[in-house]
């Protein structure tokens, strides 16, 4: 009897578990290696190019053709380079990538961890990214590398206080911190309408906060060649590259979720529920990333200290503004969620 | 307790840097992200050029010149064509003249469409620079046709250009010029108006007229800080007397301004192209001294004259009059020239190349001290340095 009980009790539902995430970690990696291949079309396409076409049909597989590139390559570490602080960076800023994602609500009730914090679990993952960053340009040694660090650092404190403004507005509107619940509150009208400033303010967020143009300073071409990842090669820097988009991927999720409905049609009418919730959710944040794309093809960079300045004294007085008009209104109106 | 001096953080910007244009190394000692001090080092692409100059004929001296500032390689050819034609003597025919004047805007348009777009990059828009480079390669094109080169032309010859235009080639030059100002707009649409754009470059790096003056500066680095001088309408050679166009100042001598400066001379290029396709005279492309230019290949198979000149030409080359001279071309960069000294024989003394970038690079340290780190790159791409006329 106890040993049948050991393995219901324990083993079960461990497989169980590591079964979910492979079913959730596996196809965001896919999505991944998608997003990859779809942004250097996009761009291709904004630049009169013709992007990847070479490998596989319309150069589909591409990004496979990369990743094993980057697998069979060798590693380097600089001598000068503190070798297990360089080697877990890329590792902690993949796991964070990934981890994200389990309270991330595909669908009614599709969710792996159905937690009533998400949205501060969420926050809590995406505020421990710039330690991946730091530690990275720190490890390496570099001169490059650490001016990338120190700018990221500040860069990613800067605009999570204006993120964390962002969602406590969608909160009230809420009335949860459960990600489901907030999806559902948006049933009526999703939260891109009533808070569209919130949302303008949380996309040029998500922007900095995944080190994408305008906010690309820590890994800056032009002036640190690659900031943090400089000394990096091989799958230590492709790890680095499937954790950011995977955060892209996670923060435009996040976006739908927040803003755009998540899993919910349109409208709430007859063709449109037809379309299965996942659908939809993949369809929103597919176009969030396009959004990103877009950006990242049209937008010079800001400097340093412009930058600062507009997530402190731009963004974060606006997000703060915002969240007092909120509470004002809904408690002066009574729309408190009940 | 003793005040203990910080070391700065000295910083390698280049030579294998991404932003450096080419193979510039500056030593930056840094606070934090401010520059405190930018050291240019120079050297790194010298090739000898003036002194193997001096062990060629004048013939053989011209594809030097295409090497120097490889981005618009004809208008250096230019200056050192006029330098050899006034130690000589001879003039020019008013089609070879035409010829010339049409590809050394061509040029400036190579140039300027480079260093905007690379300058664009160098602040982080990637786009305009994939756009402007579909238009150098049809620029290219007409280089090609004309010269056979794509790069390195040796089309501008003492005496005249090498050849006629091939047939068909002004009329695909205008319906180019026809359609590049929609370019221009869409290239104005992500860079002019752009917030980002702007606050990267406006009130960065900015150089006063008379600093402008006392650095030696001069193009559209010198005309952004308004000084209305172009060596074109100053003191015109070859046909740019006939032309019509006006030179672009800027008021305020910061990178925005120099950026507004190179749009609106790419616009005025673009009228001069125009004026010479419409305007373009018959006749000889190059001097009828028969002892300066070659001749004509059928007139080689049936006059014995001819083919001894030929052979004299392309063995001993020609000798020229002892003198000296000084030869100066508004380049796309700024004023540049030739000092050509001549002992009387078939090769040249000195030629001594002054190099509009070299004044620019000079004055980096002056530019970047106390900006910051990002906006040394917004600087050196404004001024548009192209390593292979500074270290010649």
């Amino acid at each position: 009897m106890a040993e049948s009980n050991f393995w219901v009790d324990y083993i079960l539902p461990l497989l169980l578990i590591v079964g979910y995430i492979a079913a959730i970690v596996v196809p965001v990696l896919l999505v991944v290696a998608v997003v990859t291949y779809g942004e250097r079309k996009i761009w291709a396409a904004m630049q009169y190019r013709k992007g990847p076409n070479v490998v596989g049909p319309f150069g589909l597989f591409q990004p496979l053709a990369d990743g094993l590139k980057l697998l069979m390559k060798e590693t380097i570490i600089p001598t000068g380079a503190n070798r297990i602080l360089f080697i877990m960076a890329p590792m902690i800023m993949f796991a964070l990538g990934l981890i994200g994602w389990a309270v991330i609500p595909f669908d009614t009730h599709l969710v792996l961890a159905d937690i009533n914090v998400g949205i501060l679990y969420l926050f809590a993952v995406s505020s421990l990214g710039v330690y991946g960053i730091i530690i990275a340009g720190w490890a390496s040694n570099s001169k490059y590398g650490f001016l990338g660090a120190m700018r990221s650092a500040a860069q990613m404190v800067s605009y999570e206080v204006s993120i964390g403004f962002v969602l406590v507005t969608v909160m009230l509107a809420a009335g949860s911190l459960n990600l489901s619940d907030i999806v559902e509150a948006q049933k009526g009208l999703w939260f891109f309408i009533p808070l569209a400033p919130m949302f303008i303010i949380y996309f040029i967020s998500a922007l900095a906060e995944t080190n994408r143009t305008p906010f690309d300073l820590p890994e800056a071409e032009g002036e640190l060649v690659a900031g943090y990842q400089v000394e990096y090669s091989a799958m230590t820097w492709a790890l680095f590259m499937l954790g950011e988009y995977a955060n892209i991927v996670l923060l435009s999720g996040l976006c739908v979720i927040l803003f755009l409905g998540g899993w919910l049609p349109p409208f709430h009418v007859e063709p449109f529920i037809w379309i299965p919730g996942v659908v939809w959710f993949i369809a929103k944040t597919a176009f969030v990333i396009f959004l990103f794309t877009w950006v990242r093809a049209t937008m010079p960079r800001y400097r340093y200290d412009q930058l600062m300045r507009l997530g402190w004294k731009v963004f974060l007085p606006a997000s703060l503004a915002w969240v007092v008009i909120t509470a004002g209104a809904m408690h002066l109106f009574g729309w408190m969620p009940q | 307790m003793a005040e203990q001096q910080i070391k700065p953080l000295t910083m390698n910007f280049g030579p294998q840097h991404p932003a450096a244009h080419g193979v510039l190394r500056l030593v930056l000692e840094m606070d934090g992200e401010v520059v405190q001090r930018a050291d240019p080092h120079i050297g790194l692409l010298h090739r000898g050029t003036e002194k193997l100059i001096e062990h060629k004929t004048y013939l053989q001296a011209v594809p030097y010149f295409d090497r120097l500032d490889y981005v618009s390689p004809m208008n250096q050819e230019h200056a050192y064509a006029l330098a050899v034609e006034k130690l000589l003597g001879i003039e020019v025919p008013a089609r070879g003249q035409y010829i010339r004047v049409l590809y050394a805007e061509i040029g400036r348009i190579l140039n300027h469409l480079l260093n905007i777009t690379t300058f664009a990059l160098d602040v982080g828009a990637m786009t305009p620079l994939l756009w402007g480079f579909e238009e150098r390669e049809k620029l290219m094109g007409f280089y090609e046709r004309v010269s056979g080169a794509r790069l390195h032309a040796a089309y501008f010859r003492p005496g005249g250009v090498h050849q006629d235009l091939p047939t068909g080639l002004l009329e695909d030059i205008k319906a180019w010029a026809d359609q590049f100002p929609l370019f221009i707009n869409d290239m104005e649409s992500l860079l002019t108006g752009n917030r980002i754009f702007k606050q990267r470059t406006v009130d960065i790096g900015v150089v006063s007229r008379e600093e402008a003056l006392d650095h030696g500066f001069s193009g559209p680095v010198l005309r952004a800080s308004g000084v209305p001088w172009d060596l074109r309408t100053a003191q015109p050679y070859d046909a740019y007397g006939d032309m019509d166009f006006d030179v672009p100042i800027g008021k305020t001598g910061d990178c925005y301004a120099r950026y507004l400066v190179r749009v609106e001379e790419m616009r005025q290029s673009l009228k001069i192209i125009r004026q010479c396709a419409e305007k373009m005279p018959d006749g000889p492309v190059k001097s009828l001294e028969k002892k300066i230019t070659p001749p004509k290949r059928g007139e080689m198979k049936r006059s014995m004259e001819a083919l001894i000149h030929h052979f004299k030409l392309y063995t001993e080359g020609y000798h020229v009059p002892a003198g000296e001279t000084y030869a100066a071309v508004e380049a796309p960069k700024g004023e540049f020239a030739v000092y050509l000294v001549s002992d009387g024989s078939n090769k040249p003394y000195r030629c001594k190349i002054r190099a509009p970038g070299f004044a620019f690079l000079a004055a980096t340290d002056f530019l970047c001290k106390g900006h910051m780190l990002a906006d040394t790159v917004a600087i050196i791409g404004s001024l548009d340095i192209v390593f292979g006329e500074i270290d010649r």
